[in-house]
């Protein structure tokens, strides 16, 4: 029968519809301020004892909490507080009363309740200009990167002949090294020397007058292995220090090739935040000391790592060589196909190391990994006021302390570890201790809490507005069938927030934009198939089949007109960045649904209310007469609708 | 109902169009665009005051304290104070300025945002603006081109580059800030025009198949009549929610609500000019959407 669907389309769309009702409803229960607290190193779990302890520094100075428990097993606590204003107070209090030990990070915890979240529903993120907090752009110093990389060849180079006994110059020119020879024959057996230590290097041969000379270039792809390396390793260090700065869902991520960006929300005070990011850690080498030191001598260290926590070893005062001596650590294999890390230390370095370990060789040499990390003191000053001061330490502990199987030089392999995984850990610890290629801070916006607040407000208001106005001017100018274009609006928005709070996007300011953008477009297919509908009526169609034709004549030109958008959308997101990502994500999936909310939503909507059934008349305003004077191919009409 | 004789006028709005056009590149050349900090770098700060901020104070003190070049606006309310710091200063100043605006300031003071662009991410943007918008442009031909036909495809392009003009040449003209939103806004607006010209296209297309014994000024009059209802209601409801953007959404959004205004505006407009205007000169007639014949069975029927 004309204008019914069958049963199982319209079960298709209520579970459509349902789903989507499902999904977007966490974003109707309001986050809680809240406090979470993380140990200060990973093996710091948390008790119920010092949660209570928390608490009750909370209740004597007055703040009012619920909700606390340990999250994880222990790994993270949450702790629910009633007024957002006293969120940073609260903060205050709590990291004064665990202490350094501990993180006391603010967040929002989310109210979602439990048969919501069963399912996997969860509310939207919201983006830094609605949440507040800090947005970081770091560019990594790539010209410096490879500027060492060239350095760490020349000076392997000229070792490399030093060693064969082959006499030349050898010197830096820019981004290549320039070998220069008297004679063909020493240029030969140079090349070859080259060739067996770098064969990586672009080798390319030059006669001059009474000199025969070879450069050696890094190629392509040697420059951008070079790049990767020192991004990664700086994304490495940011991660781990970034874990500092106690922010509840921090997000460091690669973008580009040589940008870091790092969004903290939450965070006011970016003076702290770039002093820890942009901090350096550094490496020690040093002997481990004999048993019969002095202890004058030596100094005590416990190892890094969580596995060995609480064992010690007594390392010797002297430093060997410090991480700025370190050009490259690897993951490898050693000859026997075991993990191992591959270290390069440039020309100085490796003079020191192959000094200090001649005579030491069996004995065992430490690696220091050394953080800068800061303590908080409390202190009153004249008015009696107390505040908060940071005080810089260094913290230095074990990495590992292998034994010196031969004299070493600016190569060596530390061997022995476990695991491809231990190598490719102790490998990314030397690489940040080592001197990082340098960073530059590119862009930067800090949002107050107060301004995102505010922005949320007016973005909600006016979704609400111009949703009223459309929805006015619908149902006056459509009547009933304004009403089920309206019903679908709102369908429409209730899948575009489910969609969003399902795949994890980020709601942005210009997102908000796309989303009120949406509720403007998405009644164009609408309009689109009712002025279809009064332009049958118009030709005393009947009203079944003028329903019937106007849904099935506007859907190719309402696919067409939205794919195209959709296009435009894509670009948008390949192209932009942040908020715009933000916008071109709203736009596409608000297309997507409206769609299949005008198409199908409205199809079934009007199915319910006229279909089937004896129909005189439509409610659908007044009708166009029709153009007059026109001559039609019948034919062409009815080769179209096929 | 009667046809409208649209395309009687069309001579005048192509002299309006080409008019704005030249108007529009005349003031980019001269006047260039008021690029925003996304693109030109530099620091912004927005602070609010307890109460009214003293501008002339704020710009003094700013003076003595090093601060060269700083201009200061208020920024939507009397309390609410923007600083723009031109590029060169570094990515702390911001930070200090705020304290030393803290400092000087009889009241409280309350960040509302700091903005850092460094020199080298507004060049690379501006380069990724343009070019998107030219990969749109060159996609949306392609698409069109393989959906309808060639001249339609043409005539959307003209159609759009026409709307992104003349949006680009308003900001110029009336010196408004251009920036990351407004881009998007831009690209949004490709999007709607687009939408606006294909389905006009789609009627046309529909009745040089349909309709007999007619010129094709007049199908397209036809179309454009038949299509008018739907273009002016669906341009309504789009300039309402916009409207509602621009004057509740607040500062941060007002130029992206504004660039969409004008934007849709136009939009509207072009899908019925230029767009289709482009079509009559290019010579557009049925042979041009004609349903391809299938070879074999039918081709027989069409024997004399």
């Amino acid at each position: 029968m004309l204008n019914r669907y069958p049963i199982w389309k319209n079960l298709f769309i209520v579970a459509v519809v349902a789903f989507g009702f499902y999904y977007a409803a966490p974003n109707l229960y309001t986050p809680d301020p809240a406090l979470q607290i993380g140990g200060a190193s990973g093996s710091q779990a948390i008790t119920q004892a010092s949660l209570e302890r928390a608490g009750q520094a909370l209740k004597s100075e007055g703040i009012d909490f619920f909700g606390e428990e340990l999250q994880e097993g222990g790994k993270t606590a949450l702790l629910r507080l009633r007024d957002r204003e006293q969120q940073l107070r609260a903060q205050a209090i709590v990291a004064r009363e665990l202490g350094d030990d501990f993180i006391v990070a603010l967040n929002l915890a989310p109210t979602t309740p439990d048969w919501l979240a069963d399912g996997g529903a969860q509310p939207m993120k919201l983006g830094l200009d609605l949440s507040g907090g800090v947005h970081f752009k770091l560019e990594v110093d790539v010209d410096a990167a490879t500027q060492r990389r060239i350095e760490m060849y020349e000076a392997g180079i000229k070792r490399g002949l030093r060693e064969e006994r082959i006499r030349g110059m050898v010197a830096l020119d820019g981004t290549q090294v320039v070998l220069r020879f008297r004679d063909e024959a020493s240029r030969e057996a140079a090349r070859r020397v080259v060739y067996d230590l770098y064969p990586e290097l672009l080798l390319d041969r030059v006669d001059e007058e009474s000199s025969w000379l070879l450069f050696a270039q890094l190629t392509e792809q040697t420059i951008a292995e070079v790049i990767d390396y020192a991004v990664s390793q700086n994304l490495t260090t940011i991660r781990n220090r970034v874990n500092e700065l106690g922010v509840s869902e921090p997000l460091v991520q690669r973008q580009g090739s040589n940008r870091i960006v790092v969004e903290l929300p939450g965070i006011q005070d970016t003076a702290e935040a770039k002093r820890i990011l942009g901090k350096v850690a550094n490496l020690e080498f040093r002997l481990v000391a004999q048993t019969n030191a002095p202890v004058t001598d030596k100094q005590k260290f416990e190892y890094r790592d969580e596995s060995r926590a609480g064992m010690t070893e007594w390392l010797e005062r002297d430093v060997i060589i410090s991480g700025e001596r370190v050009s490259g650590a690897n993951a490898s294999f050693d000859q026997n196909g075991q993990p191992a890390v591959l270290i390069n230390l440039d020309s100085e370095g490796g003079m020191l190391m192959s000094r200090a370990t001649r005579n030491n060789i069996k004995r065992r040499m430490g690696v220091l990994f050394i953080e800068r990390k800061y303590r908080t003191r409390y202190q009153r000053d004249e008015q009696g006021v107390e505040a908060a001061i940071r005080v810089p330490y260094d913290e230095k502990k074990l990495l590992t302390a292998p034994v010196i199987q031969s004299a070493l030089g600016a190569q060596f392999q530390i061997t022995g570890l476990d695991s491809p995984a231990e190598a490719s850990e102790l490998a990314l610890m030397l690489r940040a201790g080592a001197l990082a290629a340098p960073i530059n801070f590119v862009e930067e916006r800090t949002v107050g809490p107060s301004l995102g607040a505010e922005n949320i407000a007016l973005g909600v208001k006016s979704v609400q507005i111009g949703l009223g106005l459309v929805v006015l001017f619908m149902v006056l100018y459509y009547r009933v069938f304004g009403v089920a274009a309206v019903v679908a609006l709102s369908v429409n928005l209730v899948l575009l927030v489910a969609l969003m709070s399902l795949l994890g996007a980020t709601l942005t300011l210009p997102g908000i934009a796309g989303i009120v953008l949406t509720v403007g477009m998405a009644v164009d297919a609408n309009v689109l198939i009712f002025a279809r509908i009064r332009e049958e009526l118009a030709n005393r169609i009947s009203p079944q089949m003028a329903i019937h034709a106007g849904f099935e004549r506007a859907v190719a030109t309402i696919l067409d007109a939205n794919i195209t958008t959709l296009i435009v959308a894509i670009i948008l997101y390949a192209v932009g960045t942040g908020p715009i990502k933000g916008f071109a994500v709203t736009l596409s999936l608000g297309i997507l649904t409206s769609m299949f909310t005008a198409i199908l939503g409205t199809r079934a909507l009007i199915n319910f209310i006229y279909g089937g059934r004896r129909v005189d008349s439509l409610s659908i305003g007044r009708l166009p007469k029709p153009v007059d004077g026109l001559i039609v191919d019948r034919q062409a009409v009815e080769g179209e609708s096929a | 109902m009667n046809i409208l004789p649209f395309m009687k006028w069309r001579s005048i709005a192509a002299l309006f169009s080409g008019l704005a056009m030249v108007v529009a590149l005349a003031s980019l050349f001269v006047q260039q665009l008021n690029w925003g900090l996304d693109f030109t770098g530099g620091t912004l700060v927005e602070v609010e005051y307890g109460d009214t901020a003293d501008l002339n104070a704020i710009r003094s003190t700013l003076d003595s304290q090093g601060y060269a070049g700083a201009v200061v606006v208020s920024f939507g309310t009397d309390r609410d104070v923007l600083v723009r710091l031109p590029q060169g200063f570094s990515d702390e100043d911001g930070v200090t300025m705020v304290d030393v605006l803290r400092d000087a300031s009889p009241t409280e003071i309350e960040l509302r945002r700091i903005e850092f662009v460094g020199p080298q991410v507004g060049d690379e943007l501006r380069e990724q603006g343009g070019l998107a918008m030219l990969l749109a442009l060159g996609l949306v031909m392609l698409y069109v081109g393989f959906r309808f036909q060639f001249k339609f495809a043409v005539g959307a392009v003209v159609a759009l580059a026409h709307d992104v003009l003349f949006v680009l040449g308003f900001f110029s003209l009336a010196g408004i800030e251009f920036d990351l939103t407004v881009l998007a806004a831009l690209l949004a607006v490709i999007g709607y025009s687009l939408n606006d010209t294909i389905v006009v296209a789609d009627r046309i297309r529909e009745n040089f198949r349909k309709l007999r014994r007619i010129a094709p000024i007049e199908v397209i009059n036809v179309s454009l009549t038949e299509t008018l209802g739907r273009t002016l209601v669906t341009s309504l409801t789009t300039l309402l929610v916009l409207l509602a953007l621009a004057l509740f959404g607040g500062e941060m959004i007002h130029g992206f609500a504004l660039a969409l205004l004008v934007g849709v505006a136009v939009g509207t407009y072009s899908s019925i000019y230029v767009s289709a205007t482009t079509l009559l000169a290019m010579g557009v007639s049925k042979e041009d959407v004609a349903i391809p014949i299938k070879e074999g069975v039918e081709s027989d029927e069409l024997q004399p």
